[in-house]
């Protein structure tokens, strides 16, 4: 019993990665019509969002400290980053710890910038081509973005701990009298999406703006019909589900140590959620999130692996493809999405 | 010629001048010139256009004809090399059985596979094939690490059997690869003056094959089967309410495509007799996607000219660093000369890829017809030009009339 | 006994019916109008016809042979043609190829695995799709690209891709829906020769009346998904059912 829950609550975290991400996908295919590989991309910038804010605050200035000596007897060199020396070694130092979280406010702007520039440069002019070309700009504006993080912050994965004090274990299962050892950023972070994705859905719900949205996603000629001006919502929700992935990226940098190709790694698991979701639906992009996360989880159990040996590797590509023969729709696609 | 119109035949005649020339038309510098280091005449490399040219004439059979956009054909390229490998290990070196037998195993995955994807279109299509790749991708790393060798990859040992040829060689080392007896490694070289030229075995056995899978390629793009192909990209509801079964259509393109994949791929290890998963990876499928494109998907020469153009420049562009592009903008002023150089080299070297997809961009965004559209385009504008030109003169000298 | 006879077809989508009861009978080389309100069912029942739905109750027999549970290709290769209401052809390729492919589908059937002859060297076919091409008027186009025909003339295309293949039924969805008048009575005109001329059952869903009563000799209305009456033409203009099913909504 302690094990099934701990694998569940294994595959909520990766769940949640997918999740948001496919929720991402899914809003920009619903709205915009455009299948974008380069989402991937986002989290991953997301993620070097984190690891720029983290060295941002280490930036630290040296000198020289006569009074006390190195191990070979030279003046010893202090380096002290510049938010210790603004705000003294206590505040400035829990600054400095808490660099994932208060990267949120640094990625948030940034990415809304991102997937703004990338609607209005790129996408935009491809809204009436085939999807074909979609996928093939997209895969290329990837390849770009993947190419220029390795360019700044090298090949090799970025260490971007989370603040000491979720840094370690808690234990779930302590109220119900069970064991259930789990890594507490693990526990932020299913959290964290629970939030995000609840207020997507809020958003979208309850205001206005996402009110004709949603009807944008459902039948998008009649909306222009109506002289509501659809594009420069889709824009902003460009913006919006770029900034979603970017979340997902920076707060998972302290499960994952970020890297270059972590997007592309995610982008190709999105699209299977996506799909086996159901394409254009929003619930059905969560709940296939979490429901593969938690599959994939299942299936490195040992137990598992020594009955379908290398049954880990597969699992989430395997549910895709019986879905997609018995149910093309997807678990919850609507009807006529991309039929042709 | 062959069956085919004289333009078909022209094409293949400058298909096959280029492949047979490739020693003299790639290795244009001295070698002892500076610019010897841009020269692209060596058998591996050579091997490699050849190969990645079959990949994708196979390839855009699938996607130029019928516009099914596969991203998982890479999988076939890495079935074809480990059952050549295999064919190394149990049978012996001849190149023959296992070039026929990558072939074959690749066309029946392919026709496993074709056979689900191709049960849905569009997106659904491309996501399938890329999970199917990945899937294969990610096997080929654990469960079936006994056939692929997982991460080291598959290599021939002095253990192996070799029924029909020897475990070892007299000196005791593992036998190479060779077809009757002539071993692909084996290069001829000539000295001509200032400059070198190398003719390899196996480099002519690829270009040979080559030649004949673009043969091939052109026949089925001018038969019945072709234009059906054709068909099926423009107007599938018009194919089913005119008596016509796309499903079988499509597959025996999917099919056909995914053994040109597992020729290259068997080719690949009969040139060097190794296969790893990478082989497999998706961003593999990824480029041959952008070799087909780059050239012209639905052209027959565009995969052709996208796959040297890409294989070449790859080579290029990653043997240019820093003190290259010194010398080269040397004659600029000192800080202009080092900002001109600090601008350019975030795209060379190791940022090969970086330019291949800024490249892959602009050619899906101003060019989506390739390099042959491109150069239709010039050939367009050039004889626009001399109309105009020529009209002009006639209306000059018609008022002396 | 009619080539196509249609008994007892029902068809619901979720809660609305959208056909029920229809009783059809089309005889051979008859032209017969199918008529009837917006959202009468037509189009449901065309479906059917053609495979792309499959009714709920009841049977549709084609030349004695139930086309029910076939798949469009099986259908149309048991000799139904049919065409859409905008001209589906096949955009991307020559006029004479468009018409080369009905006709290979006539000569080879659903699948053929033809890739090393050349088409060029099919002259049996070339010279059926030639010909075809000059019976519609349109052999100085056969090399230009399909899509950039105007409507009109991918219409005439198009019926005459589905008369290359010699159907036994050509079903027709709304032919002239958004053409000019000119157009229209040139469509009017094709149809009114092929009929005459060879030896083919026509059926027709048209809205413009005009069309209906210059082409059919049978009509059958239909209104709220069910046939309300089948008669020659004269009979039904004169029906007040009709006039009410007809005149009811729009005046």
């Amino acid at each position: 019993m302690d094990a099934i829950l701990l694998q569940i609550l294994n595959g909520l975290d990766k769940g949640s990665a997918y999740a948001l991400i496919a929720l991402g996908l899914t809003l920009i295919f619903g709205t915009l019509g455009v299948v974008n590989f380069a989402h991937g991309a986002l989290f991953m910038i997301g993620a070097f969002c984190a690891v720029t804010l983290q060295r941002i605050l280490n930036l630290s200035f040296e000198f020289v400290d006569e009074t006390q000596t190195d191990f070979l007897g030279n003046p010893l060199k202090v380096k002290t980053p510049y938010v210790e020396a603004w705000f003294g070694p206590d505040i400035g130092g829990s600054i400095i710890d808490w660099a994932v979280p208060l990267a949120i406010l640094f990625a948030i702007p940034i990415m809304i910038g991102v997937g703004y520039v990338m609607e209005r440069g790129l996408i935009k002019h491809f809204y009436k081509r085939p999807h074909a070309d979609q996928i093939l700009v997209t895969f290329g504006l990837a390849i770009v973005l993947q190419e220029v993080v390795k360019y700044f912050y090298g090949a090799n994965p970025i260490q971007t701990p989370a603040p000491d004090t979720l840094n370690g274990v808690v234990n779930l299962g302590a109220a119900i009298g069970m064991d259930i050892v789990y890594p507490v950023w693990r526990v932020v972070y299913f959290f964290f999406a629970v939030l995000i994705i609840g207020g997507i859905f809020c958003f979208l719900q309850f205001t206005t703006f996402g009110m004709v949205v949603r009807a944008g996603m459902a039948d998008r000629e009649t909306v222009g019909l109506l002289g509501i001006n659809i594009d420069r919502r889709f824009t902003i929700m460009f913006g919006i589900a770029a900034a979603v992935a970017g979340l997902a990226g920076v707060m998972y940098t302290p499960i994952n140590s970020p890297n270059y190709h972590m997007g592309m790694d995610f982008l190709v698991l999105s699209f299977v959620v996506v799909v086996v979701g159901g394409m254009g639906s929003l619930p059905g992009a969560v709940l296939a999130g979490f429901l593969l996360g938690v599959l994939e989880s299942f299936a490195s159990m040992n137990e598992v692996k020594s009955l379908l040996p290398g049954i880990d590797q597969i699992i989430i590509y395997v549910v895709a493809i019986i879905i997609l023969l018995t149910r093309p729709r997807g678990l919850m696609g609507r009807k006529g999405v991309m039929e042709e | 010629m062959f069956g085919l119109d004289k333009k078909d035949t022209s094409k293949l005649i400058i298909v096959a001048c280029l492949a047979l020339l490739a020693p003299f038309i790639l290795n244009p510098f001295p070698t002892d010139s500076a610019l010897a280091q841009f020269n692209a005449g060596y058998p591996d490399l050579m091997q490699r256009f050849v190969i990645f040219g079959i990949f994708a004439i196979g390839f855009n059979i699938l996607f130029g004809l019928t516009g099914y956009l596969s991203f998982g054909h890479a999988a076939f390229l890495g079935v074809g090399s480990y059952s050549a490998v295999w064919m190394f290990k149990l049978i012996g070196m001849n190149v023959i059985p296992a070039i026929v037998l990558s072939v074959i195993v690749a066309g029946l995955f392919a026709l496993l596979i074709g056979f689900v994807s191709l049960r849905r279109s569009g997106i659904y299509f491309s996501i399938l094939t890329l999970a199917f790749a990945q899937m294969s991708f990610n096997l080929a790393y654990s469960v079936l690490t006994p056939i692929t060798n997982g991460e080291t990859g598959l290599q021939l040992t002095l253990e192996d059997p070799r029924i029909l040829g020897v475990s070892a060689t007299a000196d005791g080392s593992i036998p190479v690869t060779n077809l009757f007896g002539l071993e692909m490694r084996s290069t001829f070289e000539l000295a001509l003056g200032p400059w070198a030229f190398q003719f390899n075995a196996g480099y002519y056995l690829c270009a040979l094959i080559m030649l004949a899978a673009f043969y091939l390629a052109i026949r089925i793009f001018r038969s019945p089967f072709g234009m059906m192909l054709r068909a099926v990209k423009s107007n599938q509801q018009r194919m089913n309410y005119t008596g016509l079964n796309t499903r079988p259509y499509t597959l025996a393109a999917f099919v056909i495509s995914g053994m040109y994949a597992g020729l290259a791929g068997g080719l690949m290890a009969s040139m060097d007799p190794l296969a790893g998963a990478e082989r497999m990876q998706w961003t593999a499928s990824g480029e041959v996607v952008l070799m087909t494109i780059l050239g012209g998907a639905g052209t027959l020469i565009g995969p052709v000219l996208g796959a040297g153009f890409i294989k070449y420049f790859e080579n290029i562009f990653s043997k240019i660093n820093d003190n290259v592009l010194h010398t080269w903008f040397s004659f600029l002023p000192d800080g202009m000369e080092d900002a001109v150089v600090f601008i350019i080299h975030p795209f060379i070297g190791k940022g090969w890829h970086l330019t291949l997809g800024i490249l892959f961009m602009l050619v899906v965004i101003f060019l989506p017809g390739g390099l042959v559209e491109g150069g239709q385009r010039i050939k367009g504008w050039l004889s626009r030009r001399k109309a105009k030109d020529g009209g002009k003169a006639a209306g000059e000298t018609n008022p002396a009339e | 006994m009619g080539i196509l006879e249609v008994k007892d077809v029902g068809k619901r989508f979720g809660g609305l019916q959208a056909l029920s009861d229809v009783n059809l009978s089309v005889q051979e080389n008859s032209v017969h109008a199918i008529i009837g309100p917006n959202g009468a069912g037509k189009s449901t029942l065309l479906n059917c016809l053609v495979g792309k739905l499959i009714p709920d109750t009841g049977s549709v027999m084609f030349d004695g042979q139930s086309v029910l549970g076939r798949a469009p290709y099986e259908i149309n290769q048991m000799g139904i043609s049919r065409v859409f209401q905008t001209p589906e052809i096949f955009g991307d390729l020559t006029v004479l190829e468009n018409m080369m492919i009905p006709c290979f589908a006539k000569r080879d059937g659903a699948f053929e695995l033809n890739a090393l002859s050349a088409v060029l060297k099919q002259k049996d076919i070339l010279q059926k799709a030639e010909h075809m091409l000059e019976e519609m008027n349109m052999a100085d186009k056969r090399h230009m690209n399909a899509a950039a025909m105007s409507r009109g003339d991918k219409r005439r295309l198009e019926i005459g891709m589905c008369l290359s293949q010699e159907p036994r039924l050509l079903l027709l969805d709304e032919p002239t829906a958004g053409m000019a008048r000119a157009d229209t009575n040139n469509t009017i005109d094709l149809l009114k020769q092929i009929s005459d001329e060879r030896d083919i059952t026509i059926a027709i869903i048209e809205h413009d009346m005009h069309v209906v009563f210059s082409l059919a000799n049978r009509i059958t209305v239909l209104a709220q998904g069910t046939p309300l009456v089948e008669d020659d033409p004269q009979n039904i203009r004169g029906n007040p059912k009709v006039r009410e099913a007809y005149l009811g909504e729009s005046a």
